[in-house]
Formats: structure tokens, C-alpha cells, sequence
């Protein structure tokens, strides 16, 4: 299960003893088991924040967040996360890479190899399983990063502008996998972005945020049906809701 | 066979032919022009002497035998000696100061200054307390080179340590790696070893000259520093000659092995090797 709860979550960021921003203001919000969500606002709005809180790597100054009705006090093997700069390990192969998380709990080294295998796989880069990550691609590391993510067998996938770096086509032919592992997988994925257009192709509901001091503006529940032609009419009628909405908040 | 060595002659013959235009003008000058053999010594003059040390038998004592080498060889083994006590010394201490300098911040706020303060002291001003403390033995001359390798060692762990990536440690964190032990043997060290290795290189530099001049000032009365200044009271400048040019290579030596192990053990995972 992978319900993710977020209570009243405030965050400021303090320096020199004087409050310098406001990048979270009380925010709540109910993911639900196995959805889609993609976060989507103005930059500097706390998207990412919000991300790292619930990943455990930041800490709410007020509030709570759950995962399956536990409490978040740290980094923990529920949450896998995919970050947006390449955040390979240089000196490991591609295999030793995506076996680190399963060794770090105990796994047998023969084991963990086995199972990797099945992720490699999964993202289409068995062949590359000796390769360092100086040898691949942009979209290319970006997809270990994900195998890596999901061989810790997390209950929700933390994705943090996961595409940001990668030319256009690369991240299109990235969506649709993505679309395809979260089938296969059946977990809930939170996926930060700036890009309308990756919001409204990939999200169950998209969390529009506002300028700072972070807030949740509106949340779309998008019912196209997979998968989405990109050019189709109520695709571009939910984009232009969403630029819409966006400009509000750019205005500001 | 004869062929390929002929190629690679022919494809080095600029190089080649440097170093023996070099060693011509050498050794006319010195037959020729300067003609004084305590002032200049000849090529061949230092290629006699050179001969001399290898031919020459000495005594090394070694796990209470005494082995019969060839003089120049059993310098080496006293020089390789105080050496490499010098640089292990450094290594087992400069290595984890750096790395707990670098990982915790208040650490780095107890060494610091010390380090800053006696860092600039040069190692050779440290040799009348190396004779005093330790005494004229192998250890005497260590403590130099341990005081001249120790700095870069500890300088280059520690800035290896401060600069491993933030998002190596995070992914790391969200993996599962948390505590400070593991994030600093699974992160931060793999991370930070070029840089570590790089900071050993300067130290063995640092470490090669401080061994002459240690072994020069008298701390100890063997190895390949003290016998130039043995020479030289001898005058015997074509085997001061022999032993310099015998340091030069067997710097160059050590280097050059250092560098091709850490390139073929460590190293794959980096595109361009700058070192």
C-alpha cells in the first residue's frame, strides 16, 4: 500500500536567526493507494520541498506526514526517489548501482544481482549492466536512477523533475515508460514538474501550487484515459487549464 | 619482434634523439671546455663511478642476517626504508584526520588552526627534534618524511571529504544508507579517493625530497641522501653525480608505478584522468 497523507505541513527556511522565506504555508493534502500525482507551479514555489519532506531528507517546521498511517521521521525504504541532476554513483557500475539499496538492507549480494536484473530489464538497459554511468546517456541514467529507485521495492515513488535535463524526445519515450512501470508496478508515484504539457500526459491529478509561500491553489482530477494522444482536444482543453491557471499565479 | 622495437625506436626518435644530444653536450663540455673532473664530472666519469656502486659489495642487515648487495643497492633499501616508514606514518594518520575534519564540522574546528599553524613549519626545520626525540636510527629519518607527507595527505582527504556531492549523499540517504559510518565508507570514500590519491602523489613527492635532506643532515648514516654528502666530503663528485641522477629515476619510478596501480584499481569510473 502506498497511501501518502500530508497534514498542515509548514516549512521556512531560517537564516541568521530571521525567517528569509516562507516556501511551505499549511499545506494538506490525501494521495491515494497506486496514484498519479504530478505537482506543478511557479518556481520557488516549495513543489520540490514538499517532495523532500515526504522522502524524508527535510523536515516540516509544523506538521505531519504519513505513509500508510506511519509517521515520517527520516529517509526509509518506502520512499524511493529519483532526482532531477544524474545522481548515479560514478565509481559503481550500472548493476552495483541498482543492488545498493536491497545490500544496505541485508540482501545477499547473489540475490540482489538476480533481482536487479529484473529492473535493468524493466527500463530496457540489461545490456549495459557493467557500464559506469560516465558510458550512458542522459535518459539513459535517468533510467538506472529509476531501476535503482524501484529495486528497493519503495510503496511510493518520489520523482523530482526526473526529465528536467533531457531533450524533448528523450522525455517523451521516458513518459510513456514511466506510464508503463507504474502499470506494472502498481505504486503510487509523486512526480514534481514545471512542464504542463508532462503534467497533463501523465497525472491522475494535477496539484497546481502557488507562488511563495507555497500553497495548494487548485487540484485537478484528470479522468483521460490512458494513453493520452498529446494533440488530442480535451488534452489541450486541460493544458490551457492548467497554463491558465498558472499565469494567475505568475501575475502575482 | 626486431620490426615492432625498430617502430617504436622511429616513433620516439625525437625524444630519443633529446636525451643523447643532451648527454653529448655533456660530456664535451666537461672533457673539453670546464676539463676539471672535481667541478664537472663527465658522463663517462659518472658512468665508471655508477658501475662502481653495483660492482662494490656493501652490507644490509635484514631480520638479523647480514645480506651481501651491491653498494648503490642496499642505499636504496635504507632509503626506501625511511621512506616508506615516513609515508605509512602519514598515511595512517593523515587519512582519517582528514576524513573526520571533512564528515563533522567540529572537527574540523579543533585541527584547524593547529594544522594551520604548524603546517607552514618546512620539514627540515623539524629534524633537531627528530634527532632528539627519536634519535639517529631509522625512525629519526621517518619522522621528516612523515612531518613533510603528513599535510598533503590530511589537505587532500579532508577537501575530498568537504567536496563529496550533496546528491550522492542523499540518494544514498533514501537508500536506505544513513548512518554517518556507512555514508562515509560507501559515499564519501569512494567519492573522495581521487582526490585522496592525488594528495598521496604530492606527499610521496614531499616525502622524496625531505628523505635527501634528512638523510644529509646526519639522522641517519645510511641511504642514498647521506652518501651524496659522503661524497661530497670525499670529494667524489662523480659519485655525488651517480646518487643524484639515481634519486631522480627512482622518484620518477615510484611515481610512475603509483600511478598506473591507482589508474587501473580505481579509476575506471572517471572519463579523463587528470592526474
Amino acid at each position: 500500500m502506498g497511501r501518502v497523507s500530508i497534514r498542515g505541513v509548514s516549512r521556512k527556511f531560517v537564516k541568521d536567526d530571521i525567517v528569509r522565506t516562507l516556501a511551505l504555508d499549511n499545506v494538506s493534502l490525501d494521495i491515494g493507494d497506486k496514484e498519479f500525482v504530478c505537482f506543478i507551479g511557479p518556481s520557488g514555489c516549495g513543489k520540490t520541498t514538499l517532495l523532500r519532506i515526504v522522502s524524508g531528507l527535510d523536515y516540516p517546521d509544523d506538521g505531519e506526514v504519513f505513509v500508510d498511517n506511519e509517521r515520517i521521521k527520516g529517509p526509509g525504504p518506502t520512499r524511493g526517489m529519483v532526482f532531477q541532476e544524474y545522481s548515479l554513483f560514478p565509481w559503481k557500475t550500472v548493476i552495483d548501482n541498482v543492488i545498493f539499496g536491497p545490500q544496505m538492507r541485508g540482501v545477499q549480494k547473489k540475490d540482489a544481482i538476480e533481482e536487479a536484473q529484473k529492473y535493468l530489464e524493466l527500463v530496457g538497459l540489461e545490456q549495459f549492466r557493467d557500464s559506469y554511468p560516465h558510458e550512458l546517456s542522459g535518459g539513459m541514467k535517468q533510467r538506472v536512477a529509476i531501476a535503482r529507485a524501484l529495486a528497493n521495492e519503495p510503496e511510493v515513488l518520489l520523482m523530482d523533475e526526473p526529465f528536467g535535463a533531457l531533450d524533448a524526445q528523450t522525455r517523451n519515450s521516458l513518459q510513456h515508460e514511466l506510464l508503463d512501470i507504474w502499470q506494472k508496478k502498481n505504486i503510487t508515484i509523486l512526480f514534481v514538474t514545471h512542464s504542463v504539457d508532462e503534467a497533463v500526459f501523465l497525472a491522475d491529478k494535477i496539484v497546481i501550487m502557488t507562488a511563495r509561500p507555497g500553497k495548494i491553489k487548485e487540484i485537478l482530477k484528470v479522468d483521460i484515459p490512458r494513453l493520452r494522444d498529446r494533440t488530442s482536444m480535451e488534452v489541450n482543453q486541460l493544458r490551457n487549464r492548467v497554463l491558465k491557471l498558472l499565469a494567475e499565479e505568475q501575475k502575482k | 619482434m626486431v620490426r615492432g622495437n625498430f617502430q617504436r625506436l622511429k616513433n620516439n626518435s625525437v625524444e630519443l634523439l633529446s636525451v643523447v644530444s643532451a648527454l653529448i653536450i655533456w660530456q664535451v663540455t666537461a672533457v673539453y671546455i670546464v676539463q676539471n673532473k672535481f667541478f664537472l664530472p663527465s658522463f663517462t666519469d659518472v658512468a665508471a663511478a655508477f658501475i662502481i656502486t653495483v660492482s662494490r659489495q656493501g652490507v644490509f642487515p635484514f631480520l638479523s642476517m647480514n645480506l651481501e648487495l651491491p653498494v648503490l643497492l642496499v642505499d636504496t633499501l635504507y632509503s626506501l626504508m625511511h621512506f616508506f616508514i615516513g609515508l605509512i606514518a602519514a598515511l595512517a594518520i593523515g587519512i582519517p584526520v582528514g576524513m573526520l575534519m571533512g564528515w563533522f564540522k567540529s572537527v574540523e574546528r579543533v585541527f584547524d588552526p593547529l594544522i594551520e599553524i604548524i603546517r607552514p613549519i618546512p620539514p627540515l626545520a623539524w629534524i633537531p627534534f627528530a634527532i632528539i626525540w627519536i634519535g639517529l636510527n631509522p625512525f629519526g629519518a621517518g619522522f621528516v618524511i612523515f612531518i613533510g607527507a603528513l599535510f598533503p595527505i590530511i589537505i587532500n582527504t579532508f577537501t575530498g571529504f568537504k567536496s563529496v556531492p550533496r546528491i550522492y549523499v542523499e540518494a544514498a540517504k533514501v537508500l536506505g544508507c544513513n548512518t554517518d559510518r556507512e555514508l562515509m565508507r560507501r559515499v564519501a570514500i569512494p567519492s573522495a579517493l581521487p582526490s585522496i590519491a592525488a594528495g598521496v602523489r604530492i606527499a610521496m613527492g614531499v616525502g622524496w625530497m625531505c628523505l635527501v635532506a634528512a638523510e644529509m643532515f646526519g639522522v641517519s648514516r645510511n641511504g642514498l641522501g647521506f652518501k651524496i654528502w659522503h661524497n661530497y666530503y670525499l670529494h667524489h663528485m662523480d659519485f655525488v653525480l651517480v646518487y643524484m641522477l639515481f634519486l631522480g629515476f627512482l622518484g620518477l619510478l615510484i611515481d610512475r608505478l603509483l600511478r598506473s596501480y591507482l589508474e587501473d584499481k580505481f579509476f575506471k569510473w572517471r572519463t579523463g584522468v587528470v592526474m
